[in-house]
C-alpha cells in the first residue's frame, strides 16, 4: 500500500519528541520501549498488521531512529483495533497498543489526519454525544457519521439499521440521562488540567 | 451475593438480549442485581485516543456512584469492562491521575477511593456462583449443542484477571458442565475488529469471515459470544460477508447469558432470543434427571 507521506519537518522533531516521551510517562511501564529487541511477535500477533502500511514493529523502531513524523502519518494508528495481543506477547513487556493510543493522540493534537481515515470523525461525533447525552446515541452516531465521510455508505448499511430497529434494538431519538450536567461538569473540569 | 450492575450503552439497544438474559439469569440464580441509578457512558476507546484523562474522570463517576451503593460492579460489556478497570489501574500506579480525577468528580460532590472492584457476569457465573451451584439449580442440559465459545478481546485483556490472556477456558468449562459440546475453536480470542466494522469495513469483513468459517469449519452450531460489539459485528454483517466471499453463513450468534438462561429453563423470549437477527433453532434440551439416570 502506497502511502502519500509528507515531507518529514524536521523542525518540528524535537517538540514532537519532547510531546511523545510526555504521553509515554503517564502510561504505566511506557518506558520499557526502549528494551524493544526487535523480534517482531508483535507484528506477527497482530491480526491487522496485513493491511498496515508499517507494521507494529516498524513503529517502535521508527521511533527510536527518531522519525516520528512517519508513524503519525501512517495509518497504522488508525487501524489498530487494541485486541492488546501484542502487548500480552511482547517479551520485552512494552506495552504496544498503549503506545499506538499515545502516537493517535499525539497525531490528533496535531491535526494530522491520513486521508480515507475517518477514525477521528467517529471519535469526535462519540464525544459529542457524550457531552450533550451522557450516554452514546447508535443511530445518530451512525448517521452522522457517514454523512461526515461517506454517505453512500448509508444505503448499504440501512438495511442492517432496519433490522435492528424491527426488534427493537435501534433506538430512533437520543435519551439524555438526568444528571447529564454533572458528566458535563466533570468533563470541563478534567479538560482544564494538563493531560496526564 | 450483590451487585452494582452497570449495562453500558450498547446494552440499552444493540446490546438488548445481553441485558435481558444477564437479568433474567441473575435474578434465577438469586444474585443480587442493583442498576447504578443515571449511569453514564465509560468514554469507551474514544476518549483513550483523545484526551485520555477526561476518559477516566467520566468513566470515575460510575465507580464513585457505585462506592456510595457499596457494592462491586458487574459490567457485561466488554469495553466497558476494560474502560473501568483501566480507570482503577491508572487510579492505583498513575499518581498524577489521581488527584485530577477527584478534583474532577468534586466538581458534582462526589470521591472515589479506587476500591470499587470491576467484574464481568462470566467471572461472577462461574467464580462467584461456581458451575456447581448453576448445575444444582438449572433444570436443563444441553443435548451435545456445538458451540463455538467466543471471548474476544477485552475480556481477557490486557491484563490478567479471571482467565488466562490467550487460552481462557471459563466459558468452555460451564457449556461442557451443561452438556453441551464445545468445539476446538483457535479464534476464541482473535479480534473482531471492533468499530473498523464502520470505518475501514474491508477490514472488519475479513476477521468477521475468518471467525466465522473458524467456527463452522470446526463443527460449531452456534457462537457463544460476551461481548455486544462482537455480537453485533459477527451477526449483523452476515449478509455482507456472504456477499463479499460468495459463501453461505448463516450462524447465531448468542450470548452466553442467553444459553445458561436456556439451561435454566427460562422462557427464549425473557432472554430476548426473539430480537436476535439471525434466529436461533430451538435448541434440544432434556432435563436433568435423564443426564443422571444415563
Amino acid at each position: 500500500m502506497a502511502l502519500p507521506l509528507q515531507e518529514p519537518t524536521l523542525k518540528r522533531e524535537g517538540e514532537l519528541r519532547a510531546a511523545f516521551w510526555e504521553q509515554l510517562e503517564s502510561i504505566p511501564g511506557g518506558d520499557k520501549i526502549q528494551n524493544c529487541i526487535q523480534c517482531g511477535t508483535c507484528t506477527g500477533s497482530c491480526p491487522i498488521s496485513p493491511w498496515m502500511d508499517i507494521t507494529p514493529r516498524e513503529a517502535v523502531a521508527l521511533f527510536r531512529a527518531g522519525h516520528l513524523e512517519d508513524i503519525l502519518h501512517s495509518h497504522t494508528i488508525w487501524l489498530c483495533a487494541s485486541c492488546y495481543t501484542c502487548r500480552v506477547r511482547c517479551p520485552s513487556g512494552i506495552m504496544v497498543t498503549d503506545l499506538l493510543y499515545a502516537l493517535k493522540r499525539l497525531a490528533m493534537k496535531k491535526k494530522i489526519f491520513p486521508r480515507h481515515f475517518p477514525v477521528h470523525a467517529l471519535s469526535e461525533t462519540f464525544i459529542n454525544n457524550l457531552y450533550k447525552y451522557g450516554r452514546n446515541f447508535e443511530l445518530g452516531l451512525g448517521i452522522r457519521y457517514f454523512l461526515r465521510t461517506n454517505a453512500t455508505k448509508m444505503i448499504t448499511n440501512a438495511g442492517f439499521g432496519f433490522g435492528m430497529m424491527m426488534r427493537g434494538r435501534m433506538a430512533l431519538t437520543p435519551k439524555a440521562i438526568k444528571k447529564v450536567r454533572e458528566v458535563r461538569a466533570i468533563i470541563d473540569r478534567a479538560q482544564k488540567a494538563k493531560e496526564v | 451475593m450483590n451487585y452494582a450492575y452497570y449495562p453500558g450503552c450498547s446494552l440499552e439497544y444493540t446490546g438488548k438480549p445481553y441485558d435481558k438474559s444477564v437479568r433474567a439469569v441473575f435474578a434465577g440464580l438469586g444474585i443480587g442485581l442493583q442498576e447504578i441509578e443515571d449511569w453514564n457512558c465509560c468514554g469507551a476507546t474514544f476518549y483513550m485516543s483523545t484526551n485520555k484523562l477526561v476518559g477516566y474522570a467520566v468513566s470515575a463517576r460510575n465507580l464513585a456512584i457505585a462506592q456510595k451503593m457499596g457494592y462491586d460492579i458487574c459490567a457485561p460489556c466488554s469495553s466497558c469492562y476494560t474502560i473501568l478497570r483501566k480507570t482503577n489501574r491508572h487510579f492505583a500506579w498513575n499518581i498524577k491521575a489521581r488527584p485530577v480525577i477527584n478534583d474532577a468528580l468534586a466538581a458534582v460532590n462526589l470521591s472515589y477511593n479506587g476500591k470499587v472492584d470491576v467484574r464481568h457476569p462470566l467471572d461472577i457465573l462461574v467464580n462467584d456462583v461456581g458451575i456447581e451451584r448453576i448445575l444444582d439449580v438449572a433444570p436443563f442440559r444441553f443435548d451435545g449443542l456445538a458451540i463455538a465459545p467466543y471471548y474476544g478481546c477485552q475480556i481477557v485483556r490486557p491484563v490478567y484477571h479471571f482467565d488466562d490472556l490467550e487460552e481462557p477456558m471459563t466459558m468452555d468449562r460451564l457449556f461442557t458442565a451443561l452438556g453441551a459440546k464445545v468445539v476446538y475453536y483457535p479464534g476464541k480470542v482473535r479480534c473482531c475488529g471492533g468499530m473498523l466494522m464502520t470505518t475501514q469495513e474491508e477490514v472488519g469483513l475479513d476477521l468477521n469471515h475468518e471467525l466465522i468459517r473458524d467456527a463452522e469449519e470446526n463443527g460449531a452450531e452456534v457462537i457463544a459470544t460476551a461481548c455486544p460489539m462482537c455480537q453485533m459485528n459477527l451477526e449483523g454483517y452476515q449478509p455482507q460477508i456472504n456477499k463479499r466471499y460468495g459463501e453461505k453463513h448463516h450462524i447465531p450468534i448468542i450470548y452466553f447469558t442467553q444459553l445458561v438462561g436456556l439451561a435454566l429453563g427460562i422462557k427464549p423470549k425473557t432472554l430476548g432470543l426473539d430480537t436476535l437477527l439471525i434466529r436461533p433453532a430451538d435448541y434440544k434440551l432434556k432435563p436433568k434427571a435423564v443426564e443422571v439416570a444415563v
